[in-house]
């Protein structure tokens, strides 16, 4: 008997510890709740590779699942780990998969395993630190017409935007003068960029892809003048006064 | 050294060409050796404007082609000493303005002369692109209407980035402000744009306010630059003009609506 309780037991040594530790394992990615057709394709693979399939521990992801349109009524994850164990497979937890799918695993008593977000972040540190993007400063108003673009970076404009003229930039726009034109900050997505002027009132405000047209800015005529500062929250572009 | 000022704006219509008469004819009566170059090649109204027409024999097409020498084309205004016409070619169109051509012709003329007018034709084409590209200075024409301004904001951009002085990474074209057309009673009224609307938008000094008056109108038909116009208010806002481009500092008139009373209407002012 491997569990034996002696009469005395040292309470200097702990019987075990938990620590983490990390594994690779083979991932069953399911796509159908198709009994017959998992059975039909896991014999196929066996034939393919009848070693592989020697008590190899899997985890059974639900990412991909097409969940069944009459409901889950009759899913059977006992039945699918008692269907993987009798083709040479070990499967050790569950992950993804809906809320109600969840619950049935609950229900079932299996493992349901984290997702692997933190193997992304992980991965995500190695990389080397870009190099700060440089900002693009421009000594000059900017008129009717031009366009000044500031890859990967922050827009600097030292003067005036004028109607029918466009600033843009990957990171920030600044401007210490009156925004009149068109300003498209994050062009490529960064939701986290802001605009900066000295007066707004401009033809076009946009961040990220979100954007608004002058009819749609609103600005109160007593903040004509004033710096304001656009910004996105909740995926809305949102005005304020720059000094509060 | 030569100075090269254009005259330009952008938008047809707003007193480009009544303003380079005028500015040269003011440079010439001053003393200064001045010419003034119609670049509006095929819709010449330079010499009309300056009632020089009937004696156009070559043209600025044919000293760039070298068909004539300047001296043939160059025509001498016969009103002010000093102020000489360089018309432009009716029957051609702009494609004829090569950079090479008008720059040659801008060397010569810089032997002769203190002053380069540089009369443009509107729009933002090769006509004007050419008219622009060797000035040392710009008399930028606007009038207190919305497109107006926006014109000579593009016009503004193009002499910040397309001018030789900006390619060659000189020191930048000196812009000015000439507001053209203005009426003060009407920018109160709120009909058209104030200075103060315009400064605000364009961002460069102003160096002076034309009155809208029937003198300008009379005197472009009569063949002779307002400026010449001494008694009109027009002519006086011209001749403040041309006083503050030579360093005079002279307060600015016309810009406010006066009620005219009685006695001020019987001698004069304001």
């Amino acid at each position: 008997m491997l569990l034996r309780s002696p009469r005395f037991a040292d309470e200097n040594i702990p019987p075990f510890e938990l620590k983490g530790s990390l594994f690779t394992l083979t991932v069953l990615h399911l796509f159908q709740l198709d009994r017959a057709a998992i059975e039909r394709h896991l014999t196929e693979k066996v034939k393919q590779a009848p070693s592989f399939f020697n008590n190899t521990p899997v985890v059974i992801d639900l990412e991909g699942l097409v969940e069944p349109p009459n409901g889950l009524d009759g899913v059977d994850f006992n039945g699918l780990y008692a269907l993987l164990r009798g083709h040479g497979m070990a499967p050790v937890g569950i992950r993804h998969g809906s809320p109600e799918l969840q619950a049935a695993i609950r229900q079932a008593g299996l493992p349901i395993l984290p997702d692997s977000r933190s193997a992304g972040a992980a991965k995500k540190t190695e990389r080397p630190e870009p190099a700060p993007a440089r900002s693009r400063i421009v000594n000059h108003p900017v008129r009717s017409g031009q366009q000044i673009y500031a890859p990967d970076g922050d827009l600097i404009i030292l003067g005036a935007v004028s109607a029918g003229a466009e600033v843009i930039a990957d990171g920030n726009i600044h401007i210490y003068g009156v925004l009149r034109g068109r300003a498209l900050a994050g062009v490529k997505g960064d939701v986290e960029t802001w605009i900066f002027c000295q007066s707004l009132e401009a033809e076009l405000i946009s961040i990220a892809g979100r954007y608004r047209i002058s009819e749609q800015i609103n600005l109160d005529p007593a903040d004509r003048g004033k710096p304001m500062q656009i910004h996105l929250m909740d995926d809305r572009l949102v005005i304020d006064h720059l000094i509060r | 050294m030569a100075t090269v000022i254009v005259v330009t704006s952008g938008k047809g219509g707003v007193g480009k060409t009544t303003t380079s008469a005028s500015f040269a004819a003011g440079l010439a009566q001053r003393g200064y050796r001045t010419v003034v170059i119609d670049f509006d090649v095929g819709l010449r109204n330079l010499d009309l404007i300056m009632g020089c027409e009937r004696r156009v024999v070559y043209d600025f097409v044919n000293i760039i082609n070298g068909e004539a020498n300047l001296n043939q084309a160059l025509i001498r205004d016969k009103r002010v000493e000093n102020l000489h016409i360089l018309p432009a070619s009716q029957t051609r169109d702009k494609e004829a303005l090569t950079r090479e051509g008008v720059e040659r012709v801008l060397n010569e003329l810089r032997q002769n002369f203190e002053y380069i007018v540089c009369d443009s034709p509107a729009g933002i084409e090769r006509g004007a692109l050419m008219a622009l590209y060797f000035a040392d200075e710009a008399l930028v024409v606007t009038n207190p209407e919305v497109s107006s301004v926006r014109d000579s904001d593009r016009i503004l951009g193009i002499l910040a980035s397309r001018s030789r002085r900006a390619e060659q990474g000189e020191n930048p074209v000196k812009e000015h402000l000439v507001l053209a057309r203005y009426a003060p009673e009407r920018a109160d009224r709120g009909d058209m744009l104030s200075v103060e609307d315009v400064l605000e938008i364009l961002g460069i000094p102003l160096l002076g306010v034309i009155p809208e008056s029937p003198a300008v109108l009379q005197s472009s038909n009569a063949g002779v630059p307002v400026i010449l116009e001494e008694d009109s208010d027009a002519g006086a806002a011209y001749s403040d003009l041309v006083d503050r481009f030579l360093g005079k500092n002279l307060p600015h008139r016309f810009i406010t609506a006066q009620k005219k009373g009685f006695l001020k209407r019987l001698f004069g002012g304001g």
